[in-house]
């Protein structure tokens, strides 16, 4: 075959003629990020978070083939905000909760999420509820995490040739669905395989979506960095004034609380900077002063969180979300798929333990009223900043916090990103 | 069978039966030889076919923009009153289903429904009332229906008219004898014909592609999809004029040496099925059409119809291809034209009713008699729907070239306000553009008008556009999905009151993103009206946000998400 010659961001590169753009580019050490793209699949041009310039006109990289002459752009930052855009609105349209997937570590879309560096979505989460799947023999199919890329509907068929996924319904209600038939004829093989060629946890084969242990898996970061006590902390101790933090729990678990103190004897050094007003670890129940930085854990499922947030709003200059819950609702919001009557119900009306007409909805004036949904913190107060993770580890949270406070360069390590 | 004749298949079942069972799918999926996956995902795609069994009467009532304001509410309200069942739910009554739908194309006569097909129009709470009661009576459809035909409110001088004139079967094609395909598509190019669906692709090009393509087969398709809403000139044509289209189909068989046509029919134009089929089979008797045609040795050219299930996107030449292939109507690709892999991967080519019915026109009249009428740019005529707060909606015939204030004038708009120009997936404007031209020069129109005075909610006006978008949206590609879901999202909260300015600055950048990474037309324009409008209705706009309470930047309405909560508490107390 004929080998080509085009350009990538301006760089000269080369390939053979006619071959697949993401294919070519990464010969030429440029990674174009993808999620429906797959070897040899003719191209789907589903996902489109391959969204490259191909002299000028927006097109899937996935559905380009490399030809002489052509300009192709990749790597300007409007391509990689869109890409990170088309990402986030995968995130917001299923509901991706990542510490309690089974794929988490072994994830290419939430690797992608960690490349691209997504901290919170810049999109409303939309909480559709969508069913999971057991009744097929060996796979669960688990909708919430579909991105309809449609990889499994092109792959997996049975010896004889009939596909065992396919797409169902259009628009909004779009879904990729399993015939129990044909899935039955599927062997152990060609199931295990159908999980690992879909990009995200929506595709497992029972009895073997733990098989690898979190720790060992694909995406997880290799070396765990040690623990290192917060350094270069002294020589902001001659700082006039000592900054002053506050820290509050929402709708949270409190384990980004318990992440904070993992620096250990770091929080000793940190008090020689920093001095905590309001906040869990003081036991200060209310602001006594005006706080230079706010960290806030876990989002706003009541009027109580809200009425704090806004405190915590108005009494400090900077107010971080810290964690998943605090960015975009985290494991609380798995209600939000579902009414609030429903689940006040089922929690004290109709549960097992409780007996007709005997318990009620609690409800008094002294105990704060359930919002109809779990709300990210910025969708309430304006929100400065976000570090993402469940929890975030210790380092990141002050090495955030240092450089917020005393302007020091951090750049954060993709490493960094853990959603799980 | 096989798998092109699945629509028809599907369709046969659907009529008979009312729905299509398990057990229907299972017997095609078995003669196909196809898992009941992908039958039930071809099924699901199209919104006239049923899963559940519905009753003997189904009744579409048509939820656009233009049935809203003139009523839609109510005439819902009465049909679910006189029939008892509600719209949406299969509710095992054996008279009667109820469906909302997209525009039927009836947008001169909302609010307006179809009822097994047939249409129903200027429907008012009493009228719904006798039209269930004859139903239930056992009066015939046919006997009660309303006639669709859309008045042509105006044409140009008779020097200038080229639609509607008179017309006799045979009147272009008698040119073709005298001449070669050459000297024929050299005419079309000429006069520089464009596609009528919206995308003014220049047919001479497109007809020369596949003129030159070495494919065994070739295809002309004639696409009367006509599903943006708001628009219903093809049906005008199709009515009045269809030997018209039928003839330009035969001109572009002519020139590309093509054996076989299609007219993909939209279902909510059965009503014209019949008058097609007449026509067609006319042209048969007359040797128009079939082997040999005009004596032409070898010129041989077939048409057939094809009725689509109710699918927007198949109006997408690439999704309405995969549709006749009897697939989901999901748009291909944009590797290849059509003309180079189409129809069941042979050159084909897809164009407009309007695009056919003036390429006749222009065989007929000549390139001398076109060329005096229109613009530069845009030589001859164009055929507009115009519907919305005017008083004389219907069908007009304008020169390319008169400016919208004229075309306001001619249908008496009251108040103009919002002006919807080629549709939802068009662009609005202003009453500080009305001074702009209709033509490709200025002011480039498919075909729609839309006029809503300014007593109309623009909100409602977009949140109906999204809301449909988001149904219409093929599901394929990310952005187009999951975009106007969100969009829709930010809508609700412009409704809510909760708006701030920083939202509508983040509408047009998610309208960016989706207009540049989306894989069809339809993800590429459905984000447009909603921010165009943000900067041509500023003020109105303006009034809608609410500054933010400064310290907390953000607005929240907590009476709102605690109201589930207390009626919630209110009831189980």
């Amino acid at each position: 075959m004929k080998n080509c010659s085009f350009k990538i961001d301006g760089r000269v590169c080369t390939a053979e003629k006619g071959l697949n753009l993401i294919e070519a580019a990464k010969q030429n050490g440029v990674f174009i990020p993808t999620l429906c793209h797959f070897k040899h699949l003719y191209p789907l041009g589903t996902c489109r978070v391959c969204t490259i310039k191909l002299n000028g006109k927006s097109a899937a990289g996935c559905t380009v083939h490399v030809a002489d002459g052509m300009d192709i752009e990749v790597n300007t930052p409007e391509l990689l905000d869109t890409r990170k855009a088309i990402l986030e609105m995968m995130f917001v349209e299923g509901n991706h909760f990542c510490p309690s997937c089974e794929k988490s570590g072994d994830c290419p879309m939430q690797n992608l999420g960690y490349e691209t560096g997504i901290k919170y979505t810049r999109f409303p989460h939309l909480f559709i509820d969508r069913i999971t799947d057991a009744r097929p023999k060996r796979i669960v199919v688990n909708q919430n995490r579909c991105i309809k890329c449609r990889r499994c509907i092109e792959e997996v068929k049975t010896f004889d040739g009939y596909k065992v996924f396919y797409s169902v319904n259009k628009g909004n209600k779009t879904m990729v669905s399993i015939d129990y038939e044909q899935e039955a004829k599927l062997s152990e093989l060609q199931a295990a395989h159908a999980m690992q060629i879909c990009p995200t946890g929506s595709i497992l084969v029972k009895g073997k979506s733990f098989s690898k242990p979190f720790g060992d898996r694909l995406f997880d970061a290799v070396n765990e960095e040690k623990m290192l006590p917060v350094n270069g902390l002294k020589k902001h101790r001659t700082t006039a004034k000592k900054k002053i933090v506050a820290t509050t729990s929402l709708a949270g678990c409190f384990g980004c609380h318990m992440s904070m103190l993992d620096v250990d004897l770091g929080i000793l050094d940190l008090f020689e900077v920093i001095e905590f007003n309001k906040s869990p670890l003081t036991d200060i129940k209310n602001f006594t002063k005006h706080c230079d930085i706010g960290l806030v854990e876990g989002g706003c499922c009541n009027t109580h969180n809200i009425e704090v947030l806004r405190e915590f709003r108005k009494n400090c200059d900077i107010l971080v979300s810290v964690g998943e819950c605090a960015i975009w609702g985290g494991l609380p919001a798995m209600r939000n798929t579902f009414p609030l009557e429903e689940c006040l119900k089922e929690s004290y009306l109709d549960s097992m333990t409780s007996e007709e007409n005997e318990t009620i909805i609690p409800n008094h004036e002294d105990i704060p009223k359930i919002l109809n949904k779990v709300y990210a913190n910025h969708e309430i107060v304006k929100i400065d900043h976000h570090i993402p993770g469940c929890p975030p580890d210790a380092n990141h949270i002050w090495n955030v916090v240092k450089h917020i406070l005393f302007q020091e360069e951090y750049s954060i390590m993709h490493p960094k990103y853990k959603y799980d | 069978m096989n798998r092109i004749g699945l629509l028809n298949k599907l369709w046969e079942f659907q009529n008979k039966f009312g729905y299509i069972s398990e057990n229907a799918i299972a017997q095609i999926a078995q003669k196909l030889s196809v898992s009941k996956i992908e039958i039930e995902g071809v099924v699901s795609f199209y919104h006239f076919f049923h899963r559940q069994p519905t009753g003997k009467y189904l009744i579409y009532l048509n939820n656009s923009i233009v049935s809203e304001f003139k009523g839609f509410q109510q005439i819902k309200a009465a049909f679910e009153k006189e029939t008892g069942c509600t719209f949406g739910s299969y509710d095992e009554n054996p008279l009667f289903s109820l469906f909302e739908t997209s525009c039927i194309g009836l947008s001169d006569q909302e609010p307006a429904a179809l009822i097994n097909f047939y249409p129903f129009t200027h429907l008012t709470p009493e009228k719904v009332k006798t039209i269930i009661q004859q139903l239930k009576n056992g009066n015939s459809l046919s006997f009660i229906s309303s006639n669709p035909t859309s008045k042509i409110q105006y044409i140009p001088a008779d020097n200038k008219t080229i639609f509607f004139r008179k017309y006799e079967m045979g009147i272009a094609l008698k040119k073709l004898k005298n001449h070669t395909p050459n000297e024929i598509l050299n005419l079309i190019s000429v006069a520089n014909l464009e596609g009528r669906g919206g995308a003014f692709f220049p047919t001479a090009k497109k007809w020369k592609s596949c003129k030159q393509s070495d494919s065994v087969k070739k295809y002309i398709i004639c696409n009367a999809d006509e599903g943006e809403p708001g628009t219903f000139k093809d049906k005008s044509l199709l009515n009045n004029l269809p030997g018209l289209i039928i003839e330009g189909m035969i001109v572009a068989a002519y020139i590309t040496g093509a054996t076989n046509g299609f007219i993909y029919l939209r279902a909510e134009y059965s009503y014209l099925l019949e008058k097609i089929e007449n026509t067609l089979r006319e042209f048969q008797t007359n040797n128009l059409l079939g082997n040999d045609i005009l004596g032409i040795p070898k010129f041989n050219f077939n048409i057939q119809i094809q009725v689509g299930a109710g699918a927007y996107v198949c109006g997408e030449e690439l999704a309405l291809i995969e549709s006749l292939e009897g697939k989901r109507g999901e748009p291909r690709i944009k590797k290849y034209f059509p003309t180079e892999y189409g129809y069941l991967g042979y050159s084909t080519i897809v164009n407009n009713v309007e695009t056919f019915a003036m390429a006749s026109r222009i065989i007929e009249l000549g390139t001398n008699f076109i060329s005096t009428i229109g613009t530069k740019e845009s030589k001859g005529t164009k055929v507009l729907s115009i519907s919305g707060d005017v008083a004389k909606p219907g069908i007009y015939e304008i020169e390319w070239g008169m400016t919208v204030k004229e075309i306001l004038h001619l249908c008496q708009a009251t108040s103009p306000y919002f002006v919807q120009i080629s549709g939802p997936s068009g662009i609005c404007i202003n009453n500080t553009e009305f001074d702009r031209k209709i033509c490709k020069e200025d002011l480039i129109c498919g075909g729609s008008i839309m006029v809503f005075n300014n007593f109309r909610s623009i909100t409602k006006i977009l949140e109906n556009y999204t809301q449909f978008f988001k149904e219409e949206s093929c599901g394929i590609c990310t952005p187009c999905r999951a975009g106007n879901q969100i969009l829709h999202e930010k809508i609700k909260k412009i409704k809510k009151g909760i708006c701030t300015a920083q939202d509508l600055e983040e509408i047009k950048e998610w309208g960016k993103i989706m207009k540049l990474t989306s894989r069809c037309g339809l993800g590429h324009f459905s984000a447009n009206t909603l921010v165009m409008a943000l900067d041509k209705f500023e003020g109105y706009f303006n009034q809608k946000i609410i500054k933010a309470n400064e310290n907390l930047n953000v607005e929240f309405d907590m009476e709102a998400a605690v109201y589930n909560y207390d009626s919630l508490i209110k009831d189980t107390q």
